[in-house]
């Protein structure tokens, strides 16, 4: 066609066909919408307005980065400016709390009201994101996952103890100064028998008063738990917090109270592992932490640790923060 | 309504659609424009990955649990890139830089999260939560709706597949040597046994990595072995004691 021609009109629409047919069939002609082709001029005019204000295009070759745009906009620098600000807007609670702990001891935090708060705040938030997987929403662990509630420690249950379990971590062996010991797999490793075994998962059993089956060698369980079990455990099972041994006369058990579950810690000499936070949390979110798990309700106070070691002094009911 | 006529319309009309060549050509034209914005850039990479230390190809058992990673799907609920955000950097730990997944392909950076972000989730769980986890999810998250993936642990790692899957890598750019993938298989086996005579040289192909029994089973190597080796290093290779977060390069 030399030039623009008069299109028919399709009688039904009223609207110009593009002049085409195909077996009778032919093709409306109909103009794009206007507000359509308004939103797509419009989007083309953004885009190049966004590229000359915004980082757009990556250098070529032999030149550094990319063009930068007229804002200078920069997501990683606008991260740096809202975690400067939120240091700067909760900095000096973590540093007032570091100063209270340090001259006063973490149960000064408590006569602080605004300092309580904030500690429970910032500790209950760190404790949901990277504690609670393990411990429980709560703290209330698992099996396999220490209780964060109650008053039996593992490696010890007094606010330096649980900072630096935070810190360092249990048999964590990327960090130089992480808890460690070992209980042998007395089982797996063949160290016991069979029977030894079972008779001293009864002695076991009988120091934290449960009922044991008729007919169980308990004389034999006392002499294997005197030779095998009694230099981290001690002679009477209340445990060791410094070398990580828990207490077995308290009916608190980590991997299970029933006789089988007993047995099978014996058999196979559990390996509990806790990451160290060291590196992966900032210094004041651990002090945070740390007053937080202390305040949860367990924490000891160094006096009533060292009457725990004394074995003729009552220990107090620690259900009560009275001190 | 009335219709002017217009000259380039006509242009159109009478010089590209009626000549199909033309056509094709002018089609070919002004789709290439879009493939080459979008492809040009890959051809300087270089240039647009942050210098970094530390990133290093997968160890071969971390690779096999990728691949898992992949088969079972685990990016269509988890993402593996921590946005420059606040709250993000704030949870997850520091945002991710493109030089951290430059050895992933496909990277599993993922695009929604039903579960959490996995970018930095190495060393933050001992290796029995994981096992407890993937045997179980509930009995430690009890809100999780994660599925099960208790097989992974009867599961024997396939091991003759590793070289060729290097090789490949290989092909790609990933600086896997001959030696890397010649040792590969027993790379594998020193992965799990700290013990092993390969220790040293294991290391030293692959600085850092962690050397244990992952799943606490030390007769086979397993799927759940490969599995944790690989979430285990997920986001912990790049040292940032030596990163310039602030360098005016690495602001973008």
């Amino acid at each position: 066609m030399a030039e623009h021609e008069k299109m028919p009109v399709d009688e039904i629409s009223g609207v110009e066909t593009t002049g085409h047919e195909w077996d009778g069939i032919t093709e409306l002609d109909n103009p794009l919408p206007r507000w359509w082709l308004w939103c797509f001029y419009a989007s083309i005019i953004w885009a190049i307005g966004y590229m000359i204000f915004m980082p757009a295009i990556p250098a070529p070759p032999g030149f550094d980065g990319h063009t930068r745009g007229l804002r200078n906009h920069s997501e990683r620098a606008n991260v740096a400016v809202a975690l400067a600000d939120l240091e700067a807007r909760r900095g000096p609670m973590f540093a007032r709390l570091q100063e209270v702990v340090d001259e006063g001891g973490v149960m000064a935090v408590l006569d602080d009201g605004d300092l309580l708060n904030f500690t429970l705040a910032a500790g209950r938030s760190a404790f949901g994101d990277n504690c609670a997987t393990c411990h429980g929403v709560g703290g209330g662990g698992f099996i396999g996952y220490p209780n964060l509630r109650d008053d039996d420690w593992i490696w010890g249950g007094a606010y330096d103890d649980i900072r630096h379990t935070i810190v360092a971590g249990i048999r964590w062996e990327e960090h130089p100064e992480t808890r460690f010991s070992q209980m042998p797999a007395y089982g797996r490793d063949q160290l016991l028998s069979r029977e030894e075994i079972h008779a001293v998962t009864d002695y076991v059993m009988t120091l934290s008063s449960l009922t044991v089956q008729a007919g169980a060698d308990l004389a034999l369980g006392a002499e294997i738990y005197q030779r095998e079990c009694a230099s981290c455990h001690m002679p009477d099972g209340r445990g060791d917090p410094s070398q990580g041994a828990p207490n077995l006369t308290n009916n608190i058990w980590l991997y299970g109270g029933s006789r089988e579950q007993i047995r099978n810690s014996i058999h196979r000499g559990p390996y509990g592992v806790m990451p160290a936070w060291e590196t992966r949390l900032p210094e004041p979110v651990i002090t945070a932490l740390a007053a937080y798990v202390y305040l949860l309700g367990g924490g000891e106070t160094l006096q009533r640790q060292e009457a725990a070691l004394d074995p003729e002094t009552t220990v107090p009911n620690p259900g009560a923060e009275a001190d | 309504m009335a219709k002017k006529p217009n000259k380039i319309w006509a242009w159109h009309k009478r010089v590209m659609e009626q000549n199909s060549l033309i056509l094709t050509v002018g089609i070919i034209g002004v789709v290439s424009i879009g493939g080459i914005v979008e492809i040009a850039p890959l051809f300087y990479l270089d240039e647009t990955i942050e210098e970094v230390e530390g990133v290093r190809p997968y160890s071969p058992l971390a690779l096999m649990g990728r691949d898992i990673y992949v088969r079972e799907g685990c990016y269509a609920c988890h993402s593996q890139m921590i946005r420059p955000l606040r709250d993000e950097v704030e949870r997850y730990g520091h945002f991710s830089l493109a030089a951290e997944s430059m050895y992933d392909r496909p990277f599993q950076w993922g695009s929604k999260r039903t579960g959490p972000d996995l970018a930095r989730v190495g060393g933050k769980y001992s290796d029995e939560w994981h096992r407890d986890h993937m045997r179980d999810p509930r009995s430690v998250v009890p809100g999780s709706i994660m599925p099960a993936y208790a097989f992974m642990e009867n599961t024997p790692l396939e091991l003759d597949v590793i070289p060729g899957r290097m090789r490949a890598l290989q092909r790609l750019g990933v600086p896997y040597t001959d030696e890397m993938i010649d040792n590969a298989i027993e790379d594998v086996r020193t992965q799990v046994d700290p013990f092993s005579a390969n220790y040293d040289a294991f290391l030293e192909r692959y600085p850092g990595a962690p050397v244990r029994n992952f799943d606490g089973n030390e007769r086979v190597v397993t799927e759940l072995d490969a599995m944790i080796a690989y979430l285990q290093v997920l986001g912990t290779m790049v040292d940032f004691s030596t990163y310039e977060a602030d360098a005016d390069a690495n602001l973008r």
